[in-house]
């Protein structure tokens, strides 16, 4: 349009207001770990500062070597899409998931054998456990959805993702987040929210983050060609909107003093506990469930080379997931001093929503009407379908559990941990190792996966720790939970808690075996993918053109 | 027009969208959340209940601070045997000034929430140390770490002051001498051991870990373990009055 080849190099408005920002936040971080209270805070100040000065020599320098213009919209008509900081969070998504598989197995380990606890403050149970969920759920969960939102809602809206540096600072500042999360809980940074541990200034940073990430998504749909919104966008933009939502609403805290990590939180008691639960089963319903679910609508239909069962399906499913899971979170609470209305709600609802969870599980498995023989040949579609399997069956044992009766028993048991585990390994892992197994040749421009029987291996090495984790679980929670309420016939406690204890510690080792196996699973994954981008087979240029969405 | 149809105006607009998904998560949360801010039968009326002491609420922040919630629950439910194994079942006024909560999700080791008084400080200062020493099954990690770390006690007047912020009751009093408060706690022969116990009905006095010298995390701690569950006198306690 106009003359390329006149126009002076100049900044861009984000590159000019970013690097100067960048700076000013490096300078306040020396002056916070100069000024700090405790060692933590003023470790995690360098660390604000080392990475402030990092981003703005990345932004200057990135600025000196790019050409006048930035990378054009489209190239002779075709979207030119934005793979960088995609190939980025897969990549990440990898380690973290690696890294937090492997604590998961040290902390399942020092249950069975508590001497792996080392009496040391930062190897302990206790600090180690939040690392373990927040690397599952946020490190390697979070990058793997921002990675395939930011695949999906280019190729569904055949458009280039927004802005120029800010998929970048999307990517690299949750990241950041992790880091800051992670090091904060060995270091004894907590606020001890169950799934929202890190400290208030994390918390500030992550909601600049996630405000970002909505722009950039929003930015992205605003420029599409098509007139509808594709159904996995919607999942997605839920996920988002809905995970800003409960961040703001669970983590209001006022800090002892601006230049130390701790705070206290804003709610008390009885209402704090409503909120974190309102947050905590939220988290799984819209980071665990709609983010994923996005994932199933759009990567089963592309792998299987057929159309989602049914469009009116998903409308309802979307909809009425959306609107009861944000109920359901009283269920954490069953029988506690939080009031009986809200618990009797929070059951309700919990067990309506077996319905939309079903709908959306039928949506994905039909989807493959006319391609079930695919499941014979394709592993990786075997592994995501198995993924909604899984999804079906912990919705189903979810709503089971809200119930009262069953709740007195199975509450504060390791039923919930098998529960978690099986919606958690089963749902949330496989169909994040499908997505991964299609997106790195996708961005790699790979004409196939470096091994196809790799995958098999993957999948079956890991189906079959999934198995020995879950079951161990059942047997474990149940037992535990009628241990704790058996009476002699006389009418006493039949068992004191620490026989309870004992009896657990066979379902503890199996269970570590099981995650020890889906930990192996993950690194054959990771050989897998590493092969495939260094050693694979180049796609062919004429090809690409197969790789236009299935919408 | 179809229903399906008229779908067709957030499958095309982003905006309008956000606004369908914002309004449609808005109720659960707002019906079961704000009624706990404004019902008056939220919160049992019960006496004795009362902020914590600058040594119990450090004692609380090294419990955050080390996890143990994520095995040790402190919430004991109305139910026949959970009642005779820890205590009379907990109420929402036993953590009303509980900033953050601290019911827990999952018991690898017992509730806690009437723990308080059950052992000795004796007990709790080996069993922090070793807890194999104490109790051989057990698979809780040792806090060896704890008796040797003296307490941080300059900016305990900062914590009472933010606690009151966010809605804890601490009076200019207490802040003020917040200090003095945390020690005279550890001393029942100071001076202002009496002063200190006016402040704080039903407070513990006594060196908790046994050891001479400064104040310990371990101090801290227990005296915050042997206060849990202890502030309500339940032979008061009017059940009816507060059916909710």
């Amino acid at each position: 349009m106009t003359n390329a080849s006149a126009t002076a190099k100049s900044m861009t408005i984000g590159e000019a207001l970013l690097w100067p920002l960048f700076a000013g936040l490096a300078f306040l971080c020396l002056l916070g770990a100069a000024n700090a209270h405790d060692t933590p805070f003023a470790f995690h100040a360098y660390l604000g500062c080392i990475a402030s000065i990092m981003a703005v020599f990345a932004i200057l320098s990135r600025y000196y070597d790019r050409p006048a213009e930035l990378p054009p919209l489209e190239i002779s008509g075709r979207p030119n899409y934005n793979m960088g900081p995609i190939k980025f969070a897969s990549v990440a998504a990898m380690f973290w998931g690696i890294a937090g598989f492997t604590v998961g197995l040290l902390i399942a380990s020092q249950l069975a054998w508590p001497a792996l606890n080392f009496d040391l403050p930062w190897t302990t149970f206790g600090r180690l456990r939040p690392l373990h969920t927040s690397a599952v759920i946020f490190a390697f969960g979070g990058n793997v959805l921002i990675a395939t939102s930011f695949y999906v809602v280019q190729k569904t809206c055949r458009a280039r993702l927004a802005g120029d540096l800010a998929p970048w600072f999307v990517v690299l500042g949750y990241n950041f987040f992790i880091l800051i999360a992670g090091t904060g809980y060995l270091l004894g940074v907590t606020q001890s929210k169950e799934y929202a541990e890190p400290e208030w200034y994390a918390d500030l940073w992550l909601t600049v983050v996630w405000v970002t990430y909505l722009l950039v998504f929003l930015g992205t749909l605003f420029r599409r060609k098509e007139p509808h919104i594709f159904v996995a966008n919607w999942f997605y933009l839920a996920f988002i909107v809905t995970i800003a939502v409960l961040h703001l609403g669970n983590n209001p805290a006022v800090p002892v003093s601006v230049f130390g990590s701790k705070s206290y939180i804003a709610w008390g008691g009885v209402q704090d506990a409503m909120f974190q639960w309102w947050y905590g089963h939220n988290a799984v319903g819209f980071f665990l469930t709609a983010g994923f679910l996005a994932i199933m609508y759009y990567f089963i239909p592309k792998r299987a080379e057929r159309p989602i069962y049914s469009y009116r399906l998903s409308i309802i499913h979307f909809w009425a997931l959306i609107f009861l899971y944000i109920w359901a979170g009283p269920h954490h609470l069953h029988y506690t001093a939080l009031p009986d209305w809200a618990q009797t709600l929070g059951m309700t609802f919990s067990i309506m929503l077996w319905m939309p969870s079903w709908g959306g599980m039928i949506n994905g498995l039909m989807t493959l009407s006319g391609a079930w023989d695919k499941l014979r040949t394709d592993p990786v579609l075997r592994m995501m379908v198995v993924s909604v399997a899984f999804y079906g069956m912990s919705t189903f044992e979810g709503p089971m559990m809200s119930i009262k009766v069953v709740n007195s028993l199975s509450h504060y048991t390791d039923w919930t941990i098998g529960h978690v585990h099986s919606g958690a390994l089963g749902w949330v892992g496989f169909v994040s190792f499908g997505a991964l197994y299609c997106l790195v040749p996708w961005l790699w421009n790979r004409k196939e996966l470096y091994s196809t029987r790799l995958v098999n291996w993957h999948f079956w090495v890991s189906t079959v720790g999934i198995v020995l984790y879950i079951s161990a679980m059942w047997v474990s929670g149940i037992m535990q939970g009628l241990m704790w309420r058996a009476y002699t016939s006389l009418g006493f406690l039949e068992y004191s808690f620490i026989e309870s204890v004992e009896a657990m510690h066979p379902y503890y080792m199996i269970r570590a075996a099981g995650g020890a196996l889906f930990l192996i699973g993950a690194l054959i994954m990771a050989f897998n993918l590493w092969m495939t981008v260094n050693a694979g087979e180049a796609e062919q240029a004429s090809g690409a053109g197969l790789l236009q969405p299935a919408e | 027009m179809s229903f399906w149809n008229r779908h067709k105006i957030f499958e095309k607009n982003s905006i309008i969208l956000i606004a369908g998904i914002l309004a449609v998560i808005a109720i659960g949360g707002l019906v079961e959340i704000t009624p706990l801010f404004y019902l008056k039968s939220t919160i049992e009326a019960v006496g004795g209940v009362r902020p914590y002491t600058p040594l119990e609420l450090v004692g609380r922040n090294i419990y955050v601070r080390e996890g143990c919630y994520l095995c040790h629950s402190q919430m004991i439910r109305p139910l026949r045997d959970e009642v005779e194994r820890y205590g009379h079942y907990s109420l929402a006024a036993e953590s009303m000034y509980d900033h953050p909560f601290q019911w827990g999700s999952k018991r690898t080791g017992p509730d806690l929430a009437r723990v308080g008084g059950k052992y000795s400080d004796d007990w709790h200062v080996r069993h922090l140390i070793d807890p194999r020493a104490i109790v051989p099954q057990s698979v809780m990690p040792g806090y060896s770490s704890l008796a040797s770390t003296e307490l941080e006690v300059a900016d305990i007047p900062a914590h009472l002051r933010t606690s009151r912020t966010v809605g804890v009751p601490y009076t200019d009093d207490q802040i003020a001498n917040a200090k003095a408060d945390l020690r005279a706690q550890l001393d029942p022969d100071s001076a202002e051991a009496d002063a200190f116990q006016k402040r704080y009905p039903k407070a513990l006095v006594r060196n908790f870990d046994g050891r001479a010298g400064n104040p310990t995390e371990l101090d801290a701690l227990v005296a915050y373990l042997q206060m849990l569950g202890t502030l309500v006198d339940f032979k008061l306690y009017d059940e009816k009055a507060n059916l909710r």
